[in-house]
């Protein structure tokens, strides 16, 4: 074939039009393989490297650390921006560049350094360094030296197994004060407050009389009591934490006390066999999905951000659902479908793609200072000026989600109904049946797949949703999760945290965002896995809806 | 289903055996439920609608608020002693609209009753035996001075000061008094005597500052607290002005300042004289201060004002410019609020704003430029303007004129807000109220209190949309800045860079998605094969899927820094990519057919799957070092290069915007044209073909033009995405409300906007409003594109039905 007919004949632009599915299949797979590998290798236990950093001969700088970040430059551009380069080298050719994440943020004050990888030296990953997660101050890197248990001093190779030995007693403490912190002193704390709000009912109603006060005092003072008892029972826990310290010997050669208070975790990467790092992995994937997160979320787990994602779309999800289908009845099955029916479906559909944030305006503009202002005077004067409803919230958060989500129900809903066949109808009523019993007995079950379809979608579309929430009820860090064991058990009115707007928190607002980008990444890898599993799903009910309706139409 | 299935045990078997009045019974019953679902769910469909609406209705109040009408309407008025000139006459009016201040002729302020005008108590000033009040002259507003010049040379500086405290009977009252910051004794401007009338004032952190007129010689004194030694030893000598002498006690004062300003301060002494010489020979008829006392202002008869230039503590004449615009005398004038600005009304009832506009030249010797130039007016009348004021908190503008007319302006939106007659004397003071809720205004002889209503005249639809010559800046512009920490600061809230904004990075997105989308979609409709179809469709659509928080962290984070370094590989990607795919097609062509029968049709992508991989790596490898040696000149980089050039490169910029949205919206598109080019009948493509159309004519002849509106439909659906979108413009975009072609500058766009500002705007503020509005301008922006879409999909949906 020639140049000439492969143009005339138009194959030339076919080819091209091939092209771009291929770029757009590009795009979304390199975009999920991105997300899968920077989200996954967070957990993958990373060897720590040990070696001499040469850039400058006459300060050879020993570096000990995880390598964080891979790149390679140009060489020309390395000294166009003053860093050291091997000499010897074509400036067009490219030298590696590795970040080392250091740790010791608290000793060296630094935590990441980027070297030029000619100039490391005499690389080794020795099996005796560790890694130490701490609860404050980062990551430690170092030489186990000794471990001081209960009093004595272990040296030595028995120094390792004492020292999980001190961390494992340190974590079952620590769980004990987060019990007692979180159970009893919250819920002593929660009935203060109740309680100091009951008294100010009173006193709004003018019934703070005696006797009401002296009730009041006696509560208090019980509380009290609690609180100062429970109070101590955790100082002697965390007192006690502090009995253990261990010694390291880190990168520069100097040795540190650390307390085995502050330590989470201790691993020793280098020695680790592949049987040993995949279980790591498993355990490191599962403390992020359960731990509270520490250090300006930049390090720890997401448990309160997935908590509150979930409660907030359960919520939306029991307030959309059948407003959602009672309006898509309405429109297909009791409206006249006139031109009015007709121009409120295009104005339902329209809904779905005015922007989300028009939502969060609305939603904090007419919700919260509207509704919520009526709200917190009529039912809550006592804790005026503060706002109990009239403040971003849960309980907003999920309805403007709601709002937000249902053209996608009802669209869903819609279209299921629409291609339930007409003699399926008709039969019911010829039979007798009313409208209603039509409606539950035949419609209804066979729409279920597209209802369901539409709900798994506006659960997807909440999940992701971002905007809206920033102006109606997340915050980056709440200190109690909005369902507890305190009466009424959901607090609507509290504010939470989301998947979502922690990574836009974490990767745009926290204050040391090299640190916590391994984090983001796999904050965002969970976010999409979760919400391509229900678009997944969505996509094969949907399938197996059209293929049961093909069967009927036939 | 055949009923006899059902087995005779059954409940629903059963039942048929029913007595005649259970039956009724039991119909009535069904017959109520089914009423009662009937109107559940049509008041539930009912629900929904006005959901739907309120969305609409809300946003529309919140933003009508801005361009509601405004007026002032008077209350009452009464017959009052006044004073006599509009020179000597002051009021105020406190922050509730419960009581003001009158400054009566003989230096007795009158405490009134705002809303019946009824005095309720007063104050006297000390004034010396046998003088009177020659001239009233206030100092910036905010500062809220009022400084009394005397016949004797003597000037008497005090404050109106109201305490809002709660009454007897709990409703909150407020309490007026007058306080003397600078102390109850006058202070001595004019040494030889001769009466104070030209002068202004102005109170820095110490020192009270008075500009003064005597025998047409600027005077320029500072006030300080100091010790009684140096009361008249540490003076300037008048003969020698070049050496101010510095008060020694300077160093004293600083600790013992009158820290509350409610108690009246300690007597002041004159620690520096400075006269500043001035060319103009006619009489000076106005002093005035500028900001920070940088400019100073000397009106003269010859209707010339002479500025002055404060350089060193030293003031010096700048330049001289007439400021009559309408050719008559100048009768009144005051700085506006925050005092950037001067105020003139001319004899014909014409009110002029000016101010010192920075030029874009230098002068010779470097240094920048200014220029005293007219910005804008406002027409009260046609009779002689008597008094000027300022609103307190904000940009507004008062003037009252010699028939008793008054009206009040407001500078920034250039909005008329009331003009009225309430007397027919001349006005001779008018003030507002701190909230600018009430206006007091005294003609001679009468006093009239008038309710304002108007929230937010700081907004019109030329200050949103079109040019604002806004304080200090060198040319009218479209200027986003919302807040500030100063207390005088002129709100700029044009919706003009955001909507700009919006508009860019929609722009750039659908550049890069409509013709991957557009030409993906043609293929997987006409070509693919339609086992690959059912799988690679879904995948295309996940991309909608992904939470867009997640692409423009992306955005930010990742690719950014990703395209700063390799710019080059970003445009050679974009040339070559389409050239491998030519090329990769026309080598598979040179297969022998046999070959190639043998491999399924309309698998392509997966072929190109492979050379465009491989392409892309290289590129990517392989740029870096080009971009060096092309670039060597400029230090091997393509940014650099840039800059030589005069486009300026941020690493947050439309290009990423561009290639992460027009990512988000490629599915949209794709989904939706992708189902407009399926749904085109069969026949229409086999009778081509058969008529011996190669497929590319086929379906560029007969399937896109059918297909067309669906296309459309899907470009608009697309728009109104990328339009909406917000997480991935706040993220990557540097969020800089700057209006600029430029593909490598940020922007800021309407909802990113909303998300950034709309949780700190104060409630009931004007900025939150107009925030509103920009939600109500996405809201109707997106509503119509959408609704277009869906037109037309229908219009589509019924012509291939007739097919």
């Amino acid at each position: 074939m020639k140049m000439k007919d492969y143009f005339r004949s138009g194959d030339a632009w076919v080819w091209v039009n091939a092209g771009a599915v291929t770029l757009c299949l590009m795009m979304i797979l390199g975009m999920l393989t991105l997300l899968a590998v920077k989200g996954l290798s967070h957990f993958w236990p990373k060897a720590i490297m040990q070696a001499t950093y040469v850039a400058d001969a006459a300060n050879p700088q020993p570096v000990v650390g995880e390598i964080a970040d891979t790149k390679s430059d140009p060489v020309a551009r390395l000294l166009e921006s003053g860093q050291p380069a091997p000499p010897g080298i074509d400036p067009l050719a490219k030298v590696e560049r590795w970040s080392i994440k250091q740790g010791n943020k608290d000793i060296t004050g630094q935590d990441f350094q980027w070297v030029t990888v000619p100039f490391l030296k005499d690389i080794r990953y020795p099996a005796d360094l560790m890694m130490i997660e701490r609860t404050t101050g980062g990551n430690l890197y170092g030489r186990l030296q000794s471990v001081t248990l209960n009093g004595q001093v272990i040296t030595g190779n028995a120094a390792q197994a004492s020292l999980q030995q001190a961390i494992d007693r340190v974590d079952e403490l620590r769980t004990q004060a987060h019990d007692l912190e979180k159970g009893d002193i919250a819920s002593v704390n929660y009935k203060m407050e109740q309680l100091r709000l009951d008294e100010r009912k009173l006193q709004l109603k003018n019934k703070l009389d005696a006797t009401a006060q002296a009730e009041i005092a006696e509560r208090r003072s019980e509380l009290e009591n609690q609180f100062n008892a429970q109070n101590t029972k955790l100082q002697a826990i965390n007192d006690s934490m502090d009995r253990d310290k261990a010694v390291f010997m880190i990168a520069d050669g100097s040795t540190h006390d650390v307390s085995v208070h502050d330590m989470m975790y201790a691993t020793a990467p280098n020695a680790m066999g592949i049987g040993a790092k995949v279980s790591q992995f498993f355990t490191n994937f599962w403390h992020f999905l359960s731990e509270d997160p520490r250090e300006a979320n930049t390090e720890g787990g997401v448990f309160p951000a997935i908590f509150g994602t979930i409660t907030m779309v359960f919520i939306m999800t029991v307030l959309v659902t059948p407003l959602g289908v009672i309006a898509a009845i309405y429109l297909r099955e009791y409206a006249s479908q006139g031109r009015f029916t007709q121009m409120v479906r295009i104005a339902v559909n329209n809904l779905a793609g005015v922007p989300s944030i028009v939502y969060g305006v609305f939603g904090l503009g007419f919700f919260i200072y509207v509704l919520g202002g009526r709200i917190d005077q009529l039912f809550y004067p006592e804790s005026l000026p503060q706002p109990v409803f009239g403040t971003p919230g849960l309980m907003w958060a999920s309805i403007t989600l709601a709002l937000l989500t249902l053209p996608v129900v009802i669209v869903s809903t819609e279209e299921g109904l629409s291609r339930i066949p007409r003699s399926l109808r008709e039969g019911s009523l010829a039979l007798g049946a009313t409208k209603v019993e039509t409606l539950w007995r035949v419609i209804l079950p066979m729409a279920m797949p597209s209802i369901l379809t539409g709900v798994i979608l506006a659960i997807a579309r909440a999940a992701g949703e971002v905007a809206p929430l920033m102006l109606v009820g997340v915050v980056k860090l709440a200190p109690d999760l909005p369902v507890d064991l305190n009466a009424p058990f959901v607090h609507l009115d509290r504010k939470f945290m989301h998947l979502g707007f922690h990574i836009y928190d974490v990767g745009f607002q926290s204050p040391n965002v090299e640190a916590a980008r391994p984090l983001v990444y796999a904050t965002a890898f969970l976010l999409v896995l979760l919400v391509a599993l229900l678009n997944l799903a969505a996509i094969a009910l949907r399938n197996r809806l059209r293929e049961r309706f093909k069967a009927l139409e036939t | 289903m055949a009923t006899s299935e059902i087995p005779a045990s059954t409940p629903a078997q059963r039942n048929i055996r029913l007595t005649a009045q259970q039956a009724a019974a039991l119909d009535r019953k069904r017959r109520f439920k089914d009423r009662l679902v009937n109107w559940f769910i049509v008041l539930g469909g009912i629900f929904i609608l006005f959901a739907i609406l309120t969305i609409f209705l809300y946003l529309l109040s919140q933003a009508w608020q801005l361009f509601k009408p405004t007026s002032a309407m008077p209350v009452n008025t009464v017959v009052t002693t006044t004073a006599a000139s509009p020179r000597t006459g002051f009021v105020t009016l406190d922050e509730r609209n419960q009581i003001g201040m009158r400054l009566l002729p003989n230096g007795t302020v009158q405490f009134i009753d705002a809303h019946t005008g009824q005095p309720t108590g007063s104050k006297a000033l000390t004034l010396p035996p046998n003088t009177q009040i020659s001239r009233v002259q206030q100092s910036g507003i905010l500062q809220g001075l009022v400084g009394v010049g005397l016949s004797n040379g003597q000037l008497l500086v005090f404050k109106p000061t109201y305490q809002g405290r709660q009454g007897a009977d709990g409703k909150a009252e407020t309490l007026a008094d007058v306080t003397f910051p600078y102390g109850t004794a006058p202070l001595t401007v004019h040494d030889g005597g001769e009466p104070l009338t030209e002068f202004a004032i102005r109170d820095t952190d110490d020192s009270l500052q008075v500009l003064s007129n005597q025998g047409n010689q600027l005077h320029f004194q500072v006030f300080a607290e100091g010790g009684a030694a140096e009361s008249s030893g540490g003076l300037v000598d008048e003969a020698n002005p070049d050496q101010p002498a510095v008060a020694p006690a300077v160093g004293g004062l600083v600790d013992e300042a009158n820290a509350t300003p409610a108690e009246n301060g300690p007597a002041l002494v004159r620690s520096e004289d400075q006269v500043v010489p001035l060319t103009n020979t006619n009489a000076v008829r106005g002093l005035y201060l500028g900001q920070g006392g940088r400019w100073a202002f000397a009106l003269t008869a010859d209707n010339q004002v002479t500025v002055l230039r404060q350089q060193d503590g030293q003031y010096t004449p700048y330049q001289t410019v007439n400021v009559s615009r309408d050719g008559s005398p100048i009768t009144a004038a005051s700085p506006l609020q925050g005092e950037i600005s001067m105020l003139f009304g001319s004899a014909k009832g014409r009110i002029d704003q000016w101010f010192m506009v920075r030029q874009p030249q230098l002068d010779a010797e470097g240094n920048e430029q200014y220029q005293f130039t007219p910005i804008r007016h406002f027409q009260l009348g046609s009779s002689p303007i008597t008094v000027l004021g300022t609103e307190q908190r904000r940009k507004g503008i008062l003037a009252g004129d010699q028939q008793g007319n008054v009206g009040y302006f407001y500078s920034t939106s250039e909005r008329v807000i009331d003009k009225r007659k309430i007397a027919d004397t001349p006005i001779t003071a008018v003030a507002l109220s701190t909230h600018s809720d009430g206006m007091l205004a005294d003609a001679t002889g009468s006093s009239t209190f008038l309710d304002v209503d108007a929230k937010h005249p700081d907004v019109s639809f030329q200050s949103l949309w079109g040019k604002v010559w806004y304080e200090s800046y060198p040319k009218p512009d479209y200027v986003w800045q919302s807040s500030s920490g100063n207390q005088d600061f002129e709100a700029k809230l044009s919706l003009m860079p955001l909507t700009f904004g919006t508009l860019k990075a929609a722009f750039w997105a659908m550049i890069l998605a409509i013709p991957l989308a557009i030409a993906a979609a043609m293929y997987t409709a006409a070509f693919m094969a339609p086992s690959l179809r059912t799988k690679i469709k879904p995948t295309i659509e996940l991309m909608q899927a992904l939470p867009t928080v997640i692409l423009g962290f992306l955005a930010g984070l990742w690719l950014a820094p990703l395209v700063t370094d390799h710019l080059l590989a970003v445009f050679l990607l974009m040339l070559i990519l389409p050239l491998v795919m030519l090329l990769c097609g026309f080598l598979w062509m040179q297969m022998p057919l046999e070959r190639r029968n043998s491999i399924p049709d309309g698998i392509a992508p997966m072929i190109l799957l492979l050379p465009l991989v491989l392409t892309f790596a290289l590129v990517w490898y392989f740029s870096q070092p080009l971009e060096h040696m092309l670039f060597a000149s400029n230090g091997g980089s393509l940014v650099k290069w840039l800059a030589t050039v005069g486009i300026d490169y941020q690493s947050q910029n439309a290009l990423i915007v561009g290639l992460i949205m027009g990512f988000a919206v490629i599915a949209p598109i794709y989904s939706i044209a992708e189902d407009a080019l399926f749904a085109v009948p069969r026949h229409l493509v086999n009778g081509s073909l058969a008529l011996g159309a190669t497929p590319w004519q086929t379906l560029t002849r007969v399937v896109l033009p059918t297909a067309s509106p669906g296309i459309f439909s899907a470009v608009m659906i697309g728009f109104g995405r990328a339009v909406g979108e917000t997480m991935i413009v706040l993220m990557a975009t540097g969020n800089t409300p700057i209006m600029d072609l430029n593909l490598f500058n940020g922007m800021r766009t309407l909802s990113a906007n909303l998300a950034v500002e709309m949780g700190e705007a104060e409630l009931g503020s004007t900025h939150l409003r107009v925030l509103f509005l920009s939600a109500l301008v996405l809201f109707i922006l997106t509503f119509l594109v959408n609704t277009v879409a869906e037109v037309v999909r229908n219009r589509l949906r019924k012509k291939y039905g007739s097919l």
